[in-house]
């Protein structure tokens, strides 16, 4: 049957956009200007024509009910149909929930944050065009933390350690991670959460971890985390283009914009390299069947990718931050750094610690032929015979943490890979620490700032870290327990190691009754 | 050589026929099969057009449809209703 047509010229897209975005704004007469958008200026950033600005997607708000509501409907329908079928059966191992844990945990109530952000800076912005964008992606990060939530919460009917999650983003010590991160950029103006968000963790971070993370989740069977990441990075395609499109809208409408734009790029990209530590040691350590090392992913999807991008920036005179020369570096031995750090401290951990098996340390050892051998190898060799002699080895001291990116000073020096790398500032007669040249760089230039951060080494041993009827003057008074109770964290149960943990048990007991009766 | 320009897409019906598109109108694009998703990259620039799509697909396509089915893309975006280009200018 053919379908009625109608006579009617249909808009096309770049008309559309232009009625959509432009003409809907009014200059104030009651109330100055700077006053209805009090941010818009104090970061330096000068702007002469908003209406310059151009969304590269020209996504206007009916298109974009319309693909989100779609994309919506295709989502539910897997997370569903996965439930249904007892998907979580279906994994390659327990041991991959724990990834999901880290997820959970640490990203989603991110997604939450970028909500609020973008809220924030949309009304900050005196242009329409970004306003109507920042509405959009405000709107898409609301949807992705409440996707993952509703993917993961399958998993915590099964599995421990998913039960407090908004809680232990604000208490757990390795939260204040990605959490101090966000809150890094939440607190700076408007321009610079564009660059932070839309450069940094869009580009540089999500990247990363929603693709080929995401592409590890699908190849170790679970289609809820496949379905929420890949949804969730159509969306942050549009946003990194977004971030893009920010940056270079700033660098053509003023040359003093430019040193100031450098700055924020050279800052952004290390604290999202840092936050990716997480993401290196998920894929090289907790997938129990491998897509690819990080170091693969991190030649593909920042090298590659950053090369060609800072290319095309330079016609700006943008050139690729420094830091980069250190990734290079850093790329051979983060992911076994950081999973070195989790298995001494899994004590205090909500999810699970194990050591790589023989046949996954040969897989190291010819992903990483130059480090792991040689720097990590005998260290997980040693620990697993101090294990099987009944000496697990759990580090009850609590590390010197970096003042920038929160992470314990495990890194080494760029040029020795046997010395941890150490740095440090004076302000105002306090010495302060660092895991790098470029996180020192980054409190040197704003120490008013950092000089607030809320590190929980210090305030565990502050006592901030306890329930309140605690009592740390009882001679049986346990801290790591107590501390351990503030988490809400179940001793015994959401820590410690896989091998004999409750969730290493029911999975197998659970896979068993779903083949026999 | 001009760096790569890539497009990621889920693996679907749709997105196989988007990409067997992008291979028809794009000389020397390769192709990286990967876990649930497939990447396309060429140097310098790649080209969707809608004609070629609804082709391969069967049906008519509308360029904004490709949002249901991509994952991530590098590259400047020239959006048109007939032809979505990623690029870099270098």
């Amino acid at each position: 049957m053919d379908m009625p047509t109608t006579t009617k010229k249909k808009l096309g897209i770049k008309e559309k956009y232009a009625l959509m975005t432009r003409g809907l704004d009014w200059e104030t007469t009651y109330q100055p200007m700077d006053k209805v958008f009090p941010y818009a200026k104090f970061e330096g950033i000068k702007i002469h024509d908003w209406d310059k600005w151009e969304d590269p997607f020209r996504l206007t708000m009916d298109a974009y009910w319309k693909y989100q509501a779609e994309k919506e409907r295709k989502l539910y329908a897997i997370l569903d149909a996965f439930n249904q079928n007892n998907g979580h059966l279906g994994i390659t191992d327990a041991r991959y929930v724990n990834t999901l844990k880290l997820f959970l945990n640490g990203i989603s109530p991110l997604e939450y944050m970028a909500h609020r952000g973008f809220a924030h800076v949309g009304r900050q912005f005196p242009g329409v065009g970004p306003r109507v964008a920042c509405q959009m992606q405000s709107l898409d990060e609301m949807r992705h933390a409440q996707t993952q939530i509703h993917s993961m919460s399958n998993y915590n009917r099964y599995y421990n350690g998913f039960h407090s999650f908004p809680e232990m983003l604000q208490k757990v010590w390795y939260m204040s991670v990605p959490r101090s991160f966000f809150d890094d950029a939440y607190t700076s103006g408007p321009f610079e959460f564009m660059v932070a968000i839309g450069f940094s963790f869009e580009y540089v971070l999500t990247n990363l971890l929603f693709v080929p993370f995401v592409s590890g989740a699908a190849y170790n069977g679970d289609m809820g985390a496949m379905t929420f990441g890949f949804s969730a990075q159509s969306d942050e395609a549009r946003h990194m283009t977004l971030g893009l499109e920010c940056i270079r809208f700033m660098l053509e409408q003023d040359p003093d914009n430019i040193p100031i734009v450098q700055k924020w790029i050279d800052k952004w990209t290390w604290r999202g390299i840092r936050v990716l530590t997480l993401v290196a040691m998920m894929m090289d350590y907790m997938l129990p069947k491998k897509v690819m090392s990080w170091k693969e992913a991190w030649e593909i999807y920042f090298e590659e990718n950053a090369t060609a991008l800072f290319n095309d920036l330079a016609r700006y005179g943008i050139k690729m931050p420094d830091c980069a020369k250190q990734a290079l570096i850093d790329k051979e031995h983060i992911s076994h750094q950081a999973w070195a750090t989790f298995y001494q401290y899994s004590a205090v951990s909500n999810f699970h610690g194990w050591l790589p098996s023989s046949e996954e340390m040969d897989w190291l050892s010819a992903k990483y032929p130059d480090t792991f051998d040689q720097y990590y190898r005998p260290r997980f060799e040693h620990w697993a015979k101090e294990a099987a002699e009944g000496r697990r080895f759990y580090n009850t001291t609590l590390p010197q943490l970096c003042q920038v990116c929160q992470i314990p000073m495990i890194f080494t020096e760029p040029t020795d890979p046997t010395q941890i790398c150490y740095r440090e500032s004076e302000f105002e007669g306090d010495k302060y620490h660092f895991c790098s040249d470029h996180c020192k760089n980054i409190f040197d230039d704003e120490p008013e700032k950092y000089v607030q951060a809320w590190l929980p080494v210090q305030q565990i041993y502050q006592g901030n870290c306890f329930m309140p009827d605690a009592d740390p003057t009882k001679p049986d008074f346990n801290p790591i327990e107590e501390v351990l109770r503030y988490y809400n964290l179940q001793n015994g149960r959401d820590n410690m190691d896989y091998v004999g943990s409750e969730d290493e048990a029911n999975f197998r007991a659970w896979r068993q009754t779903s083949t026999q009766n | 050589m001009a760096d790569n320009v890539f497009i990621a897409f889920q693996t679907s019906d749709e997105s196989r026929a988007i990409v067997e598109a992008i291979l028809a109108d794009n000389p020397g694009t390769t192709v990286d099969e990967q876990p649930a998703m497939v990447r396309v990259i060429r140097p310098g620039s790649l080209t969707i057009r809608r004609e070629t799509v609804e082709e391969h697909m069967g049906r008519d396509f509308d360029l904004q449809e490709l949002q249901l089915y991509l994952i991530t893309l590098t590259g400047n975006i020239d959006e048109t209703d007939d032809a979505f280009t990623l690029a870099w200018h270098n």
